[in-house]
């Protein structure tokens, strides 16, 4: 009746991960008990669950992002503590659990922080700044996030039933394959990761379609802000790499599943396809998740120092070269597969050049604020500490890409220092830059600039105190993933990386204040124009939070730093523009599908790892009949009319022309 | 008048026009020309999805691990009787967009469902060749070859199978909901979806059929 699933799949024996499920249980039945208890249900349900506005799916991906951040810090955590521990002896996590933990930390800051977080400020941004009210295909864009958080959920559901995968973020066979992964773990992140990822590609399409085909009038290709070229790339990386992932995945599923020899040991089956395979949408993806970040950095430091983006079209240039090389340079992360001297020199020299366009944007920041007057607000902070630790992890990363350099620190700690550098000092200051500069566009009201500064350095400390001592563990020969070890000399380094996580978790904790007081002094925090910090791309030429339908009238464009231009000819002036004449606007009507649909593809995911094939058979009829019933809707937009339009913009009229007022009558 | 020349000539309903207020909606381009964009977007993504199986075929092809290769197993007649009926079906799947722009029901309906009795003639060669393998010991799980083969092949068929589903909820829908603009727009979606398997066929017919029997 319900295949593999039994009580036994409870680990009962084993308290650390039952806690975690309990506090984890306790907390998700707290939430909907309070949000039922206030009334909050329906409101939820109608404004957020079933929104198909990209503002409000951009603000949840992010949220899922930010809440899976916590889960895989915990890992961290316990993983630092455990090294901290474990010098001639066993620790306090066994291997078994211990091998789960760097799994699941892997698994979730990848697939579930670093994704959601770049594809929630995508989602938010782009289309305000492209001028337009929507992207292309706004019911998918929910079905996107939908299919992201079922994903988020299975790894968590393998906290109480059952087991996560103990082989990695990535499940190289053969350990991988059933005869040495026997248990449901390696299944719970096969499925988890095919069903967000078939969310992931969609995302793809979306805003593929959505740059390239939609845009406020005169907002063309090279009149876009940066942030929206990075989104491009990165979505046109979704579309190309992403498929690659699924079938991967697919054939790990059929060796599993059918005893299908993919990658197994024995009839022909090859192992080192996988590593290939998987290595090159692997690569690609590290470029769909730092190219986002790099567009926030364009954005953010054009802004905050005042200037217009330093070479601009070369920007554009290097964005898309990476975008084409990293298609050529998966080969660098198994240098010690043995394909041959040839081989491995074309790929390091190939990881070589691609670090090239990237240091054109280095220059180019750095030319940006040359010059410029820079406001150290908490977002420049970020970018700051970005352009330092960034470019030490890509120095660290050309040094990898030399196949000699590489098959002596081949996976060492130093190749786990390495991308840490690059994913927290590039891609999650990215995200927190965005973040802070983005906040009072999303809510009204900014974040508290102090705390927000106490949480920069408590960050950047604690990164450099926690990794730059695996650096030097590397190079004495500590590789990764180690339960524990008998090195007298390690332990040193051990001890001060475990300090760095507590520095970093000191950063977490005042993030964390930084909301709740932001919040409750919201009022003194209220951004009242829309346009916080000077800013020069449309999101800022519309009031905080934007209405429903982002622009009353879709802008004008008719340069760069479109918003700029309209800014310094009010001020000019010292007027706003004419009133537009308003008109009703018609808007996409919100929709549940995307909810149902997850719900289904969550049981669907659930059976297929305990091998529950009726349930299987239903959640699928299940998800087709939403799909149907989705087809057969009769009124797919709602009208919004003129005199709401024209009340609504009016009030952020007023707001803009009391701002310009003040502004004149100063000195 | 032909259905051709009215496909041709005339462009309402071939085009779905829009009020204004859904163009500045959208920007400048029609809601017609995003759908179909963004279909192709998926449909290349779908081709990267397929490059993969065919790479990981191309390598295993050779891993018999003693058990037979393509060319004791393949059998050209039941391929080309198979191809035909494929691209027949994409023909026919022509007829019924035109029957749909014109909105002539008889045009339609007929010749979705000879798309479909097409379609499922294929799904069902494929099925009774599989059948055959296995019963001869030549299953997925004999070799690395014929593993890769199976998935392959068997991708294809899945979706050839989703598009006998899709074709016939389209049929469904255009008889409940008539020949709406959104409806229309899912016409072009659909059998854009169907001739995209036609080109994989041919790579995989090519690749797999004609070179795997060569050997």
């Amino acid at each position: 009746m319900f295949g593999k699933l039994s009580w036994a799949a409870v680990p009962f024996d084993q308290p650390i991960p039952l806690i975690a499920a309990a506090l984890v249980g306790v907390v998700i039945i707290g939430v909907l008990a309070w949000v039922t208890l206030k009334g909050w249900l329906p409101y939820l349900w109608r404004e957020w669950i079933t929104s198909v506005d990209h503002k409000r799916i951009g603000i949840m991906y992010t949220v899922l992002a930010m809440v899976m951040l916590l889960r895989g810090f915990a890992d961290a955590i316990m993983m630092r503590s455990q090294q901290a521990l474990a010098f001639q002896s066993e620790g306090y996590l066994p291997p078994e659990h211990y091998d789960q933990i760097f799994s699941a930390h892997g698994t979730l800051m990848i697939f579930f922080v670093a994704m959601p977080f770049v594809i929630g400020l995508m989602n938010f941004v782009m289309p305000l700044q492209l001028g337009i009210r929507d992207v292309a295909f706004p019911t998918l864009n929910s079905v996107s996030l939908w299919l992201t958080a079922t994903g988020a959920l299975l790894v968590n559901i393998s906290l109480v039933a059952g087991e996560f995968a103990r082989t990695g973020w990535l499940p190289y066979p053969p350990l991988s394959e059933l005869t040495y992964s026997p248990g449901v773990g390696v299944d719970y992140y096969l499925w988890a990761l095919q069903i967000s990822g078939v969310g992931t590609l969609l995302t793809g399409v979306n805003f593929v379609t959505t740059v390239l085909k939609m845009h406020a009038p005169g907002m063309t290709y090279m009149r876009m802000p940066m942030f929206c070229w990075t989104t491009l790339a990165a979505n046109l990386l979704i579309v190309a790499a992403f498929p690659i992932l699924t079938a991967t995945l697919a054939m790990l599923l059929l060796d599993r599943y059918l005893g299908f020899h993919f990658f197994t040991n024995e009839a022909g089956g090859n192992v080192m396809m996988f590593m290939n395979l998987i290595w090159a949408w692997g690569h690609p993806e590290v470029y769909i998740l730092i190219l986002p970040a790099f567009g926030i950095f364009s954005e953010v430091i054009a802004t905050f120092s005042r200037k217009p983006l330093f070479g601009y079209r070369s920007m554009v240039m290097a964005t898309m070269a990476i975008c084409v090389l990293s298609f050529t340079v998966w080969l660098h992360h198994f240098f010690t597969m043995g394909a041959g001297a040839d081989v491995n020199a074309i790929f390091g020299i190939a990881s070589m050049i691609i670090a090239v366009p990237t240091g054109v944007k280095v220059f180019n920041w750095l030319f940006t604020m040359y010059g410029g007057r820079v406001v150290y607000s908490q977002p420049i902070l970020w970018s700051l500490g970005f352009m330092v630790t960034f470019v030490i992890g890509g120095m660290t990363g050309v040094l990898l890409a030399m196949p000699p350099a590489d098959f002596v620190l081949h996976n060492s700690l130093f190749l786990v220092a390495h991308f840490h550098n690059v994913i927290i000092g590039g891609l999650l200051f990215g995200a927190f830059a965005g973040y802070t500069y983005w906040f009072p566009k999303a809510f009204g009201f900014r974040l508290h600039e102090g705390l927000g500064k106490a949480s920069f350095w408590c960050w950047i400390i604690g990164f450099y105190v926690a990794f730059m001592p695996l650096y030097v563990l590397g190079l004495m020969g500590m590789t990764r993933r180690m339960q524990h070890y008998d090195v007298p000399a390690w332990r040193p380094w051990l001890l001060i990386a475990a300090g760095g996580a507590a520095i970093i978790l000191a950063g977490i904790i005042l993030q964390i204040a930084q909301l709740v007081v932001s919040i409750r002094r919201r009022d003194a925090l209220r951004d009242e124009t829309g346009d916080p910090w000077d800013g020069r791309s449309l999101e800022w030429a519309t009031s905080s939070p934007p209405p429903a339908f982002n622009f009353a009238v879709l802008p004008h464009v008719e340069g760069e730093d479109a918003y700029w231009a309209m800014k310094q000819r009010a001020r000019r002036q010292a007027k706003l523009g004419e009133e537009p004449g308003y008109t009703a606007i018609e808007m996409p009507r919100n929709s549940p599908t995307g909810f149902i649909c997850a719900f289904f593809a969550t049981v669907m995911g659930f059976a297929l790892i305990w091998h529950i094939w009726w349930m299987v058979a239903l959640a699928a009829l299940g998800a087709y009949a939403t799909f149907v019933a989705f087809a057969w809707r009769d009124r797919v937009e709602y009208v919004i009319p003129a005199e709401t339009v024209a009340r609504i913009d009016r009030a952020n009229r007023s707001a803009r022309s009391q701002a310009l007022v003040a502004m004149q009558a100063a000195p | 008048m032909s259905a051709f020349e009215a496909a041709a000539g005339r462009d309402d309903g071939w085009r779905d026009r829009q009020p204004m207020a859904a163009h500045a909606a959208h920007g400048q381009v029609s809601k017609r020309i995003i759908v179909g964009y963004g279909f192709w977007i998926f449909l290349l993504s779908d081709i990267v999805m397929f490059s993969a199986f065919f790479a990981s075929y191309a390598v295993l092809v050779g891993q018999t691990a003693g058990g037979p290769s393509g060319r004791e197993l393949f059998d050209l007649r039941n391929t080309a009787i198979q191809t035909a009926c494929l691209l027949l079906s994409s023909f026919a799947c022509g007829l019924a967009s035109i029957g749909a722009q014109t909105r002539r029901g008889s045009w339609f309906y007929g010749a979705m469902a000879a798309t479909f009795v097409l379609g499922a003639a294929f799904v069902g060669l494929e099925a009774r060749e599989f059948a055959g393998l296995v019963a001869r010991g030549a299953g997925p799980t004999r070799s690395a070859f014929l593993s890769a083969f199976f998935t392959l092949v068997g991708c294809h068929g899945l979706h050839v199978t989703a598009g006998l589903l899709w074709l016939l909820t389209m049929m469904a829908q255009v008889f409940a909901k008539g020949y709406r603009a959104d409806i229309l727009r899912r016409m072009l979606c659909f059998s854009l979806f169907w001739h995209t398997l036609d080109i994989i066929w041919v790579a995989l017919f090519t690749v797999v059929y004609l070179m795997g029997a060569g050997q």
